[in-house]
């Protein structure tokens, strides 16, 4: 159940930074949602599902964040409050409409939310979305602690309509997925009627002249972003070093100077707003110190763009030193984190901080580094995938072409690592592994000789495969498809999609049918079961031979989490250690050593392999590999 | 109670799958619930895939803190699985840690592998205790698989949490929360595993 419907103004919750930005828009009284799943973005429009009916909104996975930013779109251009969420790669698939509605402009308040992922924490990238707003001159919103997210996201609205823009509002990881008190407003009763207006046509064209009307709103913007609360400044009039700080930056270092006890020579302008910067607040903290110190995520862009400033007022406010990524004082890559913040202070007003006794220190990284084993990620116990991965596995042995896998992200893409015995070969985008692969499919004229397999997700393919089949049908490519299909978005909390016949408030729809498009596209398509590991091999081996055209195997079994919260064990498993060869067996402990599965252990002690009670989820699959057939099933 | 500290920083760590963050969100609550100001910073991008899991949870009666804890600077340990308890006091302990532990070890793929060996349980308690200032041990796993289900290991463990007097929290309040945050035809056996756990808490 989820706090952030609750009618309570003035009662403190414990929110995650995407629940706190979701109250907000209901605060605001936004009546349309779109989202397609992407963490650290995932929450904002997965913990309004439950909430739809009560309040009267809508609430959408869209099949993409470029859909989804049209599905707001629409609703603001009836005068309706919206907002859309993705994460930073998800605005790169959005930013060809952004690009065109910030031309256009909207009416009813318009709010894009992109959550960052610094440091990559869930993502293939760790992009910050920040330059979109400078390139499409939108204004930026950067929150820094859970209240602030809330609260401005309620404002942003208010901001839309006045410039009649949307508004992007960045979050990054240690914001959306973190907690903190927030304290709930009033949710609003309005019922607003959409009504398009059809005197005012939303057309972006013809581009100059939308151009200038976009410039023009976002100097209105500037001014008022000079006057904001969330700007602001903390510390002595001249501090010998000026911190310039944004989002989760701020909170580090507010931390940092606190502990290195520096609160009379530091100071710290906070930005909320850093896009169109607030320049005169800006020059006037310039002025009053020599040495300034960047802290943001990821990429300099508050660096640059003050930089960009000085340089145009540089006569005004005197010469200065400028630390941040530039000069390596901050990591140019990677999250920040509060030790960073401390070095890089303690380096330029050179105090130095002991975080902990030395001797204790060194105790205790001897203890973790000698006794602690590292923790590689892995498919879950009973994960259709490990099934799936053992049967390309053996499938491309068999073929002896030396195939290989193309995929993308999404849980699937641990298929790199050893729990998918390392068959994943290219990662890149959503839906990345099928394009590749129709590229790959027109390389036998240029000698290409192996084998064309590519795997995607069910999820994946609505949002970003799709193309890539119609694109290789058309152009006769050749290749096979594998599409996982766990019924769910499962990498970023079980989402349903357009292939699972529920929305996202959980109503029955209808299920767009993967292996009707898939036939519909003119590809083969064949169903299997990836627990059926011998089925599944021989599936796959076939349709790799088959020279010509585009196929499609659809490996179809539920995620082993979405099965596990409906059903009991499908078997209880069990080793007979009478049958179980152990080091004499000749498999080289096949099922530890390469299966990997973590309900399996190996007992040092007997030599001989083991079920561990607590983490098997009886998916049955470990006795078909082992050779001895000790690993034993019976139906639970 | 006043806190030992201000603010006073805990780190849940475990592994992906043992319910880390609906544990760092129900205690984070029912400190809300007495006035307290919460941060809790997770670190869960791949939680469900095995991998080493924490909460940081702060404590404060005034202030937002971030949402990561520096080195060093851990005062409560709260941990799901023996090793991950000493890989959160290799980079987080300091002298005055106290440390709750569960006893019951994941294996983690590299030992399932036979690659890397998984230390005894014994000699992981006694490098916690050379580490901490206080040590409680809970078996928390065997009593939730006496429960019939592993994901009660949690709910044992904060049991166990609210008798070692570390915080200032109660039964009382954590019943509020769990009725509020977990789904209600749960909610006699998440508070039969907490009383359990509170019982069951042993101080080495």
């Amino acid at each position: 159940m989820s706090l952030i419907t609750q009618d309570a103004p003035g009662r403190t919750v414990l929110l995650m930074g995407n629940e706190a930005i979701a109250r907000g828009a209901l605060e605001a009284g936004a009546k349309v949602f779109a989202a397609y799943p992407g963490n650290p973005s995932s929450e904002i429009a997965g913990s309004l599902s439950s909430a739809a009916d009560v309040l009267n909104f809508h609430v959408e996975w869209s099949v993409n964040e470029k859909v989804a930013m049209e599905v707001v779109a629409a609703a603001s251009f009836s005068g309706l409050r919206a907002l859309c969420s993705m994460k930073q790669n998800g605005l790169n698939v959005a930013a060809d409409f952004l690009l065109n509605l910030n031309l256009t402009g909207c009416r009813g308040g318009l709010v894009v939310v992109v959550a960052d992922d610094p440091g990559g924490i869930s993502s293939t990238n760790e992009e910050d979305s920040r330059i979109f707003a400078k390139l499409s001159d939108l204004p930026l919103l950067e929150p820094a602690t859970f209240q602030e997210a809330k609260d401005m996201t309620r404002w942003a609205f208010t901001l839309s309509e006045d410039l009649e823009l949307p508004v992007m509002l960045r979050s990054v990881t240690r914001l959306s997925h973190a907690r903190g008190n927030v304290q709930l407003d009033a949710l609003p009763r309005s019922e607003p009627k959409a009504h398009f207006e059809t005197s005012r046509p939303r057309l972006a064209f013809p581009p100059v002249p939308c151009h200038k009307v976009l410039h023009q709103k976002l100097d209105r913007a500037r001014a008022m972003v000079e006057s904001s609360p969330y700007n602001f400044y903390k510390g002595p009039e001249k501090p010998e070093v000026l911190i310039i700080t944004s989002g989760s930056g701020w909170m580090y270092s507010l931390e940092t100077v606190s502990t290195l006890k520096l609160q009379d020579r530091v100071g710290l302008l906070k930005l909320s707003i850093t896009w169109p910067l607030p320049r005169n607040l800006l020059l006037k903290h310039l002025k009053q110190a020599d040495a300034i110190l960047f802290v943001e995520e990821v990429d300099p862009f508050l660096e640059n763009n003050v930089k960009e400033l000085f340089a145009q007022h540089c006569m005004d406010i005197g010469l200065k030193r400028f630390y941040g990524k530039a000069t390596g004082t901050v990591p140019s890559f990677g999250e920040i984190t509060p030790e960073i913040v401390t070095s890089a202070l303690g380096s330029l007003l050179k105090v130095s901080h002991e975080p902990r006794p030395a001797e204790y220190a060194e105790k205790a990284r001897e203890a973790m580094t000698g006794l602690v084993p590292a923790r590689a990620l892995g498919f879950c116990a009973g994960c259709p995938h490990r099934a799936t991965y053992w049967a390309i596995k053996r499938a491309l042995a068999l073929d002896g072409r030396d195939g290989f896998l193309r995929g993308d992200i999404g849980c699937y893409g641990l298929g790199m690592g050893p729990s998918g015995f390392f068959q994943m070969k290219t990662i890149h985008a959503m839906g990345s592994g099928a394009g590749l692969a129709a590229g790959f499919g027109q390389l036998e004229r240029f000698g290409l000789t192996q084998p064309v397999l590519a795997v995607c997700g069910d999820s994946t393919f609505y949002h970003a495969a799709m193309p890539a089949l119609v694109s290789a049908r058309y152009n006769s490519s050749n290749f096979l498809l594998l599409l996982l299909d766990n019924s769910a978005t499962a990498m970023t909390g079980f989402q349903p999609h357009p292939g699972t016949g529920r929305t996202a408030t959980g109503k029955e729809a209808p299920r767009v049918d993967l292996k009707a498009i898939g036939e519909a596209l003119g590809a083969r398509v064949e169903v299997a079961d990836p627990f059926d590991l011998n089925g599944t091999t021989e599936a796959i081996l076939r349709l790799l031979q088959q020279r010509e055209g585009v196929k499609a195997l659809i490996l179809r079994r539920e995620c082993a989490l979405l099965r596990s919260k409906k059903q009991k064990k499908l078997y209880t498993m069990d080793v007979d250690q009478g049958r179980c060869l152990g080091e004499t067996c000749g498999c080289n402990r096949l099922c530890t050593r390469v299966f990997k599965c973590p309900g399996l252990r190996w007992d040092s002690a007997t030599g001989k392999a083991g079920i561990d009670e607590a983490i098997c989820t009886g998916c049955g699959v470990c006795a078909e590999i082992c050779p001895a057939t000790a690993i034993k099933k019976e139906v639970a | 109670m006043v806190l030992a500290k201000d603010p006073f920083n805990v780190i849940i760590g475990g592994v992906g799958g043992q319910g880390n963050v609906v544990a760092s969100q129900i205690l984070g609550q029912t400190l809300v619930d007495k006035g307290y100001v919460i941060t809790i910073g997770e670190t869960y991008g791949a939680s469900q895939r095995g991998g080493a899991v924490m909460s940081h949870l702060r404590v404060s009666a005034e202030n937002p803190c971030s949402p990561l804890i520096s080195e060093g600077q851990c005062d409560l340990l709260v941990s799901l699985e023996p090793v991950e308890g000493l890989r959160v006091l290799g980079s987080y302990g300091n002298p005055g840690v106290i440390t709750l532990t569960n006893t019951r070890p994941i294996f983690p793929m590299g030992v399932i592998s036979g690659e890397v060996p998984y230390p005894e349980i014994s000699e992981i308690i006694d490098k916690i205790r050379q580490l901490s200032s206080a040590v409680w041990v809970i078996h928390a796993t065997e009593i939730a698989l006496e429960m019939g289900d592993p994901i009660y290991s949690n709910m044992v463990m904060l049991g166990a949490l609210s008798t070692i007097g570390a915080l200032p929290i109660d039964r009382k309040g954590f019943q509020l929360s769990i009725s509020e945050l977990l789904p209600s035809q749960r909610l006699i056996d998440n508070l039969k595993a907490f009383d359990r756990g509170a019982e069951a808490v042993e101080r080495l």
